[in-house]
């Protein structure tokens, strides 16, 4: 179990930020192809009232297909789904989405554990998790779970992010992460994540 | 692939569920896992447990701990008016065609500890509906049930619901409805004199009466698909003809077995009409 089985293969990929999230977000989702086999799972904090306008912007920016996740829907791979304000987005065993209203965690409701925890029970070895720029320390827990299970971590160069708790928590609970830089984030995942054409 | 560990929890977190069932008839079997999952780890902190079998034993044979484990299960976060939008568009939109009715049932299908309930009872009164209007408030949790029946809410909430209440087309000040005591608001108890509060769970229970309207927000969610469809279907029944259904602000009919059943009548507030 110590080495990474040749013939792996990704099923899903979750990202997790927070202050200035979308800027980095924008330096790489819109460069992933129409093709890309994977579904995407997002939680960006944004404040809780109101009407998100994240799904309708990127989805405006990227080939992919992006959209606010909706209850008990099922995930298709090359969709975005973005958690909705005042909602925790989760993964369920039979890989459809929930929303619930459970308290917040870290203050934060979307919060990035709770949907990176609950992927990784749900796929196991075949995640891949990013932590982007955020001031909180959210993400951390939820990404030595995904580690924790097998999956296969990235956090976003702290010298890139403006701001830099969340990358430097998720770092410190995972010191074998991947450390990454935005604009090289897009062509990162397709050679590590998409199998080669065979 | 799953690690051995979590492959275990998983079948511990099922016998749990089974458990629970069989000993005490709470059914939590058709409960959407990945959440139920959280609250039930937040369990197994609170009392000290290190695995779900050792909660099982616990709960097995420590009947006196199961209120306590229920409320970690079925907590809820509530406030009155919460999305004020909904009950702008109730006031609007449906008491128009509730008026047309002599006599209304309403049915606050998870009424958690009454946030929702008060909010209608304050609303029906303002529109002139509360003499010919019966509500049932229903939940699983008999201890939330008797907060509901209570009224009593920390007086440190009353600043939001105030502002939910105003949002949503208020015709009075909410201070008009309770009474500040001790750091608490104590509700009018003339606004529960037409209630029935009971005990009813969505997962087995059957239909009890024909009402106009149910509010069951944010209680959906909670559930896998087959429950939310075996819930929905009780709305259904339950609905008269041209009957409406309130949902939670990201609650859908859309992968429902019982969509078609139903016409959206406010798209954004999650407002349906039970077809004719």
């Amino acid at each position: 179990m110590n080495h990474e089985p040749a013939h792996r293969q990704f099923r899903a990929l979750v990202i997790g930020g927070s202050a200035g999230a979308l800027g980095a977000m924008l330096r790489f989702l819109p460069l992933l192809p129409r093709r890309f086999p994977l579904p995407v799972m997002i939680v960006v904090h944004l404040p809780p009232d109101g009407e998100s306008l994240l799904a309708p912007l990127l989805n405006s920016r990227c080939q992919l297909s992006v959209k606010e996740a909706e209850d008990k829907e099922p995930i298709l791979p090359g969709v975005v789904y973005i958690a909705p304000p005042n909602y925790h987005l989760l993964v369920e065993p039979d890989f459809v989405l929930s929303l619930s209203q459970d308290e917040c965690v870290l203050y934060s409701r979307p919060s990035i554990d709770v949907l990176f925890e609950s992927a990784a029970d749900a796929y196991g070895d075949a995640l891949a998790g990013i932590i982007l720029t955020g001031a909180s320390s959210d993400g951390a827990a939820g990404l030595k779970a995904l580690v924790d299970a097998g999956g296969r971590a990235y956090v976003q160069d702290p010298a890139t992010a403006e701001a830099s708790a969340m990358p430097e928590a998720a770092l410190d609970a995972c010191p074998t992460a991947q450390i990454v830089d935005p604009s090289q984030i897009a062509a990162l995942l397709l050679r590590e994540l998409v199998p080669a054409p065979s | 692939m799953k690690t051995a560990a979590a492959e275990t929890e998983d079948i511990e977190l099922h016998l749990l569920m089974e458990a629970i069932f069989q000993k005490y008839h709470y059914d939590f079997r058709d409960y959407s896992p990945a959440s139920l999952k959280r609250r039930l780890l937040q369990a197994r902190d609170r009392f000290g447990c290190t695995t779900f079998s050792a909660l099982q034993e616990r709960v097995l044979h420590d009947p006196g701990m199961l209120p306590q484990l229920l409320s970690h299960l079925t907590v809820q976060v509530s406030e009155m008016f919460r999305d004020p939008g909904f009950f702008r568009v109730l006031r609007t939109e449906v008491v128009p065609h509730l008026r047309t009715y002599p006599s209304l049932k309403v049915w606050i299908a998870g009424c958690s500890s009454g946030e929702e309930l008060y909010s209608l009872a304050i609303l029906f009164r303002e529109e002139g509906l509360e003499e010919r209007t019966l509500f049932y408030a229903t939940d699983i949790n008999s201890t939330a049930l008797r907060k509901a029946e209570a009224g009593v809410y920390d007086l440190a909430r009353i600043a939001q619901f105030t502002t939910n209440h105003q949002r949503s087309g208020a015709k009075r000040s909410l201070s008009d409805y309770y009474t500040a005591a001790y750091g608490a608001a104590v509700f009018d108890k003339s606004l529960r004199k037409r209630v029935v509060f009971s005990d009813h769970t969505l997962a087995s229970d059957a239909v009890f009466a024909e009402v106009h309207l149910v509010c069951c927000r944010n209680v959906l969610i909670y559930f896998n698909r087959e429950l939310q469809n075996r819930a929905v279907g009780l709305f259904k029944d339950s609905l008269v003809r041209k009957g409406f259904l309130g949902l939670g602000s990201k609650e859908s009919l859309h992968f429902s077995a019982h969509a078609g059943d139903f016409a959206e009548f406010s798209r954004s507030e999650r407002i349906y009409q039970k077809r004719g």
